[in-house]
């Protein structure tokens, strides 16, 4: 196995929950609980789960657009989560994120090749030719048309959008970069398109990519492992077809059969596991382990001890008490 | 008076416009279809298809900036668009139920769930107060929210976003409807809440005889509800049939396109992803060839001048396109 680029280790991010008048701490949400995983070289790690275990603030936790209550997170050996601001912005060209509302995370008063020039002319020395000459050349990498350049990103169609965050988040040569639901705003037939492109650019400039999302159809088809949260904790990460084929973790297990299958005959016979109830609020998680709740599987020891995240088998990590027995 | 012979809901050539300060949008494009009672018809299409604009323009329900400019909507036989004001309510609050995506905002905030409920069972079914909260309970019950008395008088920000659809789902059932239309009903949900939601609807299928129209881009979805699927591309349905026939055969190089793009959580893994290359048309014109014809890698040079009609291909399945998948040619139609 190649090396990792990224180490993550007990990264933990909590939100304190402010109340009264006097604004006193009253509790925090513990969005991301104590994660430790590695992202190897070129790889690309799927982050998947339901809306609110925290996916998406471990990908930004990790590019330090939070501040992390504890834990490190090394990229290419710099441990981005105790930087002082100024080593920080020096570290900040090698790591980009892809938004999944583009256009939201666009500026709607600036054209195209003044949104894609911006990292460089806050990053880098280029003069407005060299500059010019980059946009054009990530325009083309991207399957923009350059004669688009000075057009406004409301005059692009979603595809076309996320073309333009990308094209600007490869503008300072990134090594690593965290895809955040790039393309859960999108329609099936532009969906494919953008996973298409992400997928030619990482052969090409041997990108590595942390892919969030919840469509477990698309992580299988673009992740070479994956990672599956609930409730602010990695639950299972294992590599991608082991993981599909044979999920460890009850949880993962419940998640994979919820999917639904585009196929009648499959649909007819296949056996779901539907789970009860809602997540808890992770202002309030269980004791325990975090899934005892909802787990179908749930034993005594679940309700008073919380699992270990351990590697079980080779390459495959979970966190439940079936899998230590 | 009502027929008993008709089916529940009919369709014919129903075209909507929207008038924009930048032109007309043909948005819907001569639409016809038929749905009858306890079937339940699954509408997919990408954004802009038109297919909730199709459901809103049957019920009458379109911002002021549209316009029903032909067609038809025969419900039980009666004639929708010739409808009073007051018949038009009656039926949208009594025989019709409506679920939308987004259950916080088509639910009122500053009224409890009882409320929402019993205030429609007391003014359609003409029942007193006592009454409609024992009904009320008993739907919110049949939606699988338990201690549903007490829950009556919980506010909708109190649940959560699969428990509140189940609460829009109650309320669209409390009159008895004989049609639902849901409008990507669980697309705002999270997996597992969505496969609550539609063990919910089987199980509500099995109990009460109602005609369903399911709105959703997501075929997987339909594959494991519907009886009966309708492709929207572009304001017009170019492929409609029974889903396992459509999933089976399907006709159309768009919904042939869809099928292939869509990578899969079981069965093989695809290297590279099919892309339909293009996107859909702008609709600022009604079309007058195939709208689908620029993204189509089979297009005829009839297809450039002349907008397919549905051609009929067995076993109640049809097909907006002159292009037989099984011999590569042109149809003899």
């Amino acid at each position: 196995m190649s090396e990792a680029l990224v180490e993550v280790r007990n990264l933990t991010m909590h939100f304190d929950i402010h109340a009264g008048i006097l604004r006193r701490k009253v509790g925090a949400v513990r969005a991301v609980d104590g994660l430790s995983f590695d992202i190897m070289q070129g790889e690309t790690l799927g982050l998947v789960g339901e809306s609110g275990c925290g996916k998406s603030t471990t990908g930004r936790a990790i590019l330090r657009l939070y501040d992390p209550t504890d834990g490190s997170v090394k990229i290419d050996g710099v441990d981005i989560a105790s930087l002082n601001t100024s080593d920080l912005r020096k570290a900040r060209p090698q790591m980009q994120m892809i938004f999944q509302d583009p256009q939201a995370s666009l500026n709607p008063r600036m054209n195209v090749s003044e949104i894609i020039a911006e990292p460089l002319r806050e990053h880098t020395k280029m003069d407005s030719a060299a500059r010019d000459a980059r946009v054009r050349e990530l325009m083309d990498a991207v399957g923009l048309n350059r004669a688009f350049a000075s057009r406004y990103p409301h005059e692009f169609s979603g595809g076309q959008r996320q073309r333009i965050g990308i094209a600007r988040a490869l503008a300072l040569n990134p090594k690593f970069i965290v895809c955040d639901e790039p393309i859960a705003a999108l329609d099936v037939s532009i969906q494919a398109q953008v996973v298409n492109l992400l997928e030619d650019l990482q052969r090409e400039l041997g990108l590595t990519y942390l892919f969030i999302s919840h469509d477990l159809s698309m992580v299988r088809h673009l992740a070479t492992r994956v990672a599956v949260m609930y409730l602010g904790k990695i639950v299972e990460l294992a590599p991608r077809d082991a993981l599909y084929s044979d999920p460890h973790h009850p949880y993962t297990q419940a998640l994979l059969s919820a999917v639904p299958v585009a196929d009648p005959e499959v649909e007819a016979t296949r056996k779901q596991i539907i789970l009860e109830g809602d997540v808890p609020s992770p202002a309030k998680p269980p004791e325990g382990c975090n899934f005892c709740t909802r787990c179908p599987k749930v034993m005594d020891i679940c309700r008073k001890v919380s699992p270990e995240f351990r590697e079980h088998a080779p390459g495959r990590f979970s966190a439940c008490h079936l899998m230590d027995e | 008076m009502r027929d008993t012979t008709a089916p529940l809901l009919d369709v014919a050539g129903l075209k909507t416009v929207f008038h924009t300060r930048s032109g007309d949008v043909h948005a819907v494009n001569s639409i016809s279809f038929a749905l009858e009672a306890g079937e339940l018809v699954g509408v997919v299409g990408e954004s802009g298809s038109g297919k909730s604009v199709t459901m809103m323009s049957l019920m009458d329900l379109l911002p002021r900036s549209a316009e029903i400019v032909g067609g038809e909507v025969l419900f039980e036989g009666r004639d929708v668009r010739g409808m009073t004001r007051a018949e038009l309510l009656q039926l949208r609050g009594r025989d019709v139920g409506f679920v939308f995506q987004d259950p916080m905002t088509s639910l009122n905030p500053v009224f409890t769930v009882g409320r929402q409920i019993t205030e429609r069972l007391r003014k359609h079914m003409g029942m007193t107060k006592a009454e409609a909260k024992v009904r009320a309970a008993e739907l919110l019950g049949l939606v699988g929210i338990s201690d549903p008395e007490r829950r009556l008088s919980d506010y909708p920000h109190q649940f959560s976003g699969g428990m509140r659809q189940r609460v829009m789902i109650a309320i669209a059932l409390a009159c008895d409807p004989k049609l639902l239309i849901a409008d990507e009903p669980t697309t705002a949900l999270d997996v597992t809440i969505q496969a609550q939601i539609i063990e919910l609807v089987r199980d509500l299928r099995r109990k009460l005889d109602m005609g369903i129209i399911w709105i959703t881009h997501d075929l997987g979805v339909v594959a494991g509800i519907a009886d009966r699927v309708i492709v929207m591309y572009a304001g017009q349905i170019v492929e409609q049939g029974p889903v396992r026939d459509l999933f089976a055969r399907p006709q159309h190089p768009y919904t042939r396109a869809l099928l292939e793009t869509l990578p899969k959580v079981t069965g093989e893994r695809s290297e590279r992803l099919h892309t339909i290359e293009g996107q859909p048309p702008s609709l600022g014109d009604e079309p007058t060839s195939c709208p689908f014809a620029p993204r189509c890698a089979h297009a005829f040079a009839r297809c450039m001048t002349e907008n397919p009609f549905r051609v009929d291909v067995g076993g109640g399945h049809d097909v907006a396109c002159w292009w037989d998948p099984e011999t590569g040619e042109m149809r003899d139609v």
